[in-house]
């Protein structure tokens, strides 16, 4: 049997509200970043999922540029953790809570 | 699962593979203490059997029967799964490199590689990112100086010069048109050179041939770019916390991943499976002409014992060249390594790429 | 056939998730990234895009994973006393949150799509040919700013994470000092 596609964009859903979870209620940067990842991870595989049901290359041509565009945002929210640390020596977000220090 | 003749086909691929592969340790073993051995003018271990050819197991029973050391403040997951990771990362990626042309065997057609896909070549360097996952790990979860060192520094040497080798490969790829090996290596067969060379990459590209040596040195942490495992500075690295069947893994994963670059950079720039001249379906055929084994084997497993045996060769003078170089330069300093690979090899990488592109638009490779 | 693997790599891709998101060790917490983005890249194959399983699987988890793994080890971050919040009322918000969101888009998506079916695959949805041509006709304007972009993230990056001059806190008087 094929899989029916409806399926593919649950697990999609379902993998989005976790990362969500994650981002809320985490403490340490890094994890919610990587919730971050998670959530974005889930809104690539809801694009293919709909390039599919469509035939349209234009899913995965969205997916193509949303994952170089993650990239550069890993690479500058990491450079920022590493300045921030440096200064607080801390990333529970729990204490990053002033604006000026 | 129905076992249809193409599963039984890839399966069967996939076991002489995993023979193939898993053999180059201990071959490796033996060859890295005489060769240099011969080199430096000294005859290196010659007591156990001929030729010191039991070394190999002597080296595996020792590895066996070493105590079990576990470092105290070792995260125990990440310690026991980083050898594993190495060792599985380097063994997934031998399924896109073909063996010969299309062969008919029993009846069936198909051809001689396990992944036969379009986008072949992104699978493979895919699946080789994974492999600096095993040095992360291990520098990591050691609890010990030393090893994340070796650990930060093997991840950063690894990443950096995967962009080079990635671009040499692209440009390798660019006369053949296609991510799919088979097209590459028919490519090189289909023409020639100069009236008699025949049309390897390493000809029509010998700087993009030069930076994927250079390259391929660097990702599997051998000599002159093995900072990461540096004896004199570091111990032993990101391994220095492992022993007995843990640093088999480690090493048995070094030598695999060798093994297949060696067997990539035959395939893209040497031609593959072809030996120029030799038409394969006449080597088949002569194999089956042969008087006891002839008749069991046929033309179509002839032919891919062929091809299998042409690379098998080309990789393994590849793998001795690993080992030379292994014993006559110097290593290179973290920093020298570093701006080697960001300034030096990827302009160059750069370069090639630019010029085989044009040098494709207009006609002539 | 299908279903079992779909099963097993939908499993994988939930399993880990939640591993991500509720484990005190930002490393293991990574490595199940790992495995949620490689179970993710195999159901693009079964989506049939090979294409862009192999770029998830190499850019994503060979590099950007890479990266915040490095970063990990680099700022020495400790396994945290507890994954989540203290704070109960976030705690269930969130949950709720989710839980409602995950409702709502999951009773969308199959009142849309639950009697849609797609045709068998016989070759990739999309081939690597036309991708190639689309990127570099269709898609030229998005592909050179991407290029844009990542030449500013490289930029931003290392300017920001290097070391400033005068930002560290002021150092305590020395002894016998009046200031």
């Amino acid at each position: 049997m094929t899989i029916p596609i409806v399926w593919y964009l649950v697990l999609a859903a379902v993998l989005f509200c976790i990362g969500t979870f994650g981002a809320l209620t985490r403490r340490s940067g890094i994890a919610i970043f990587l919730s971050i990842e998670l959530m974005l991870n889930a809104a690539n595989l809801t694009l293919v999922a709909y390039s599919r049901i469509h035939g349209d290359s234009a899913g995965q041509m969205f997916v193509f540029f949303a994952l170089a565009v993650a990239a550069a945002e890993a690479a500058v929210g990491l450079g920022l953790f590493i300045s921030i640390f440096r200064l607080r020596h801390t990333i529970d977000v729990n204490r990053l809570n002033q604006l000026r220090w | 699962m129905i076992l249809t003749p193409t599963i039984l086909a890839a399966l069967a691929m996939i076991g002489l593979w995993l023979v193939a592969v898993i053999s180059v340790a201990p071959v490796m073993l033996w060859l890295e203490r005489r060769a240099p051995a011969f080199m430096q003018d000294r005859l290196g271990p010659n007591r156990l059997g001929p030729l010191g050819l039991f070394q190999a197991i002597a080296d595996v029973l020792k590895f066996i029967f070493k105590e079990d050391v576990n470092p105290a403040g070792a995260d125990r997951l990440l310690y026991l799964l980083a050898p594993t990771v190495g060792f599985v990362a380097s063994l997934l990626t031998y399924v896109v490199i073909p063996f010969g042309p299309e062969v008919t065997i029993a009846g069936h057609t198909f051809p001689l590689v396990v992944i036969d896909s379009d986008a072949g070549m992104l699978l493979f360097l895919a699946l080789a990112s994974l492999g600096v996952y095993g040095l992360v790990l291990a520098g990591y979860s050691s609890d010990n100086k030393w090893s994340l060192m070796g650990g930060i520094r093997a991840s950063a040497q690894m990443v950096s010069y995967e962009l080079a080798l990635t671009i040499a490969v692209v440009a390798a790829l660019v006369p053949s048109g296609s991510l799919n090996l088979s097209r590459v290596v028919d490519h090189q067969i289909a023409s020639q050179l100069l009236g008699f060379l025949p049309a390897w990459n390493v000809f029509t590209q010998p700087l993009g041939f030069l930076v994927f040596l250079v390259a391929a040195f660097a990702e599997t942490n051998r000599l002159p770019f093995d900072l990461p495992e540096a004896e004199s500075e570091l111990v032993a690295g990101y391994h220095t916390e492992y022993g007995g069947l843990r640093l088999a893994l480690f090493y048995m994963g070094e030598y695999q991943s060798m093994a297949i670059l060696s067997a990539l950079g035959a395939t893209l720039f040497f031609g593959g499976w072809s030996i120029p001249g030799v038409d394969a379906a006449a080597a088949g055929a002569w194999i089956a002409a042969l008087p006891v084994v002839g008749p069991i084997l046929g033309p179509g497993l002839g032919t891919a014992l062929f091809g299998f045996s042409v690379l098998l060769v080309k990789t393994y003078i590849a793998l001795f060249i690993f080992i030379w170089v292994r014993w006559t330069f110097p290593r290179f300093r973290y920093d020298q390594l570093m701006r080697l690979g960001w300034k030096v090899l990827l302009p160059l990488a750069l370069l090639n790429f630019v010029a085989v592109a044009a040098l494709a638009v207009a006609g002539k490779i | 056939m299908l279903l079992i693997v779909f099963s097993l790599l939908a499993g994988a891709a939930v399993g880990s998730a939640i591993v991500v998101v509720l484990h005190r060790n930002p490393v293991v917490s990574t490595m199940s990234l790992v495995v949620t983005l490689v179970a993710t890249a195999g159901l693009f194959v079964m989506l049939g895009s090979p294409f862009l399983a192999a770029l998830q699987i190499l850019l994503y988890t060979g590099a950007i994973l890479v990266l915040f793994l490095f970063v990990i080890m680099l700022l020495n971050v400790r396994r945290e006393r507890t994954a989540v919040t203290h704070a109960s009322g976030m705690l269930v918000g969130a949950g709720v949150c989710a839980v409602v969101f995950a409702g709502a888009v999951v009773r969308l998506f199959w009142a849309a799509y639950s009697e849609t079916t797609v045709a068998p695959l016989q070759a990739d949805s999309v081939s690597l040919i036309v991708v190639a041509r689309e990127l570099f006709s269709t898609y030229l304007l998005p592909f050179e700013m991407i290029g844009l972009l990542l030449l500013v993230a490289v930029v931003a990056a290392s300017w920001v994470a290097q070391k400033g001059e005068a930002v560290e806190s002021p150092k305590p008087p020395a002894h016998g000092d009046p200031r």
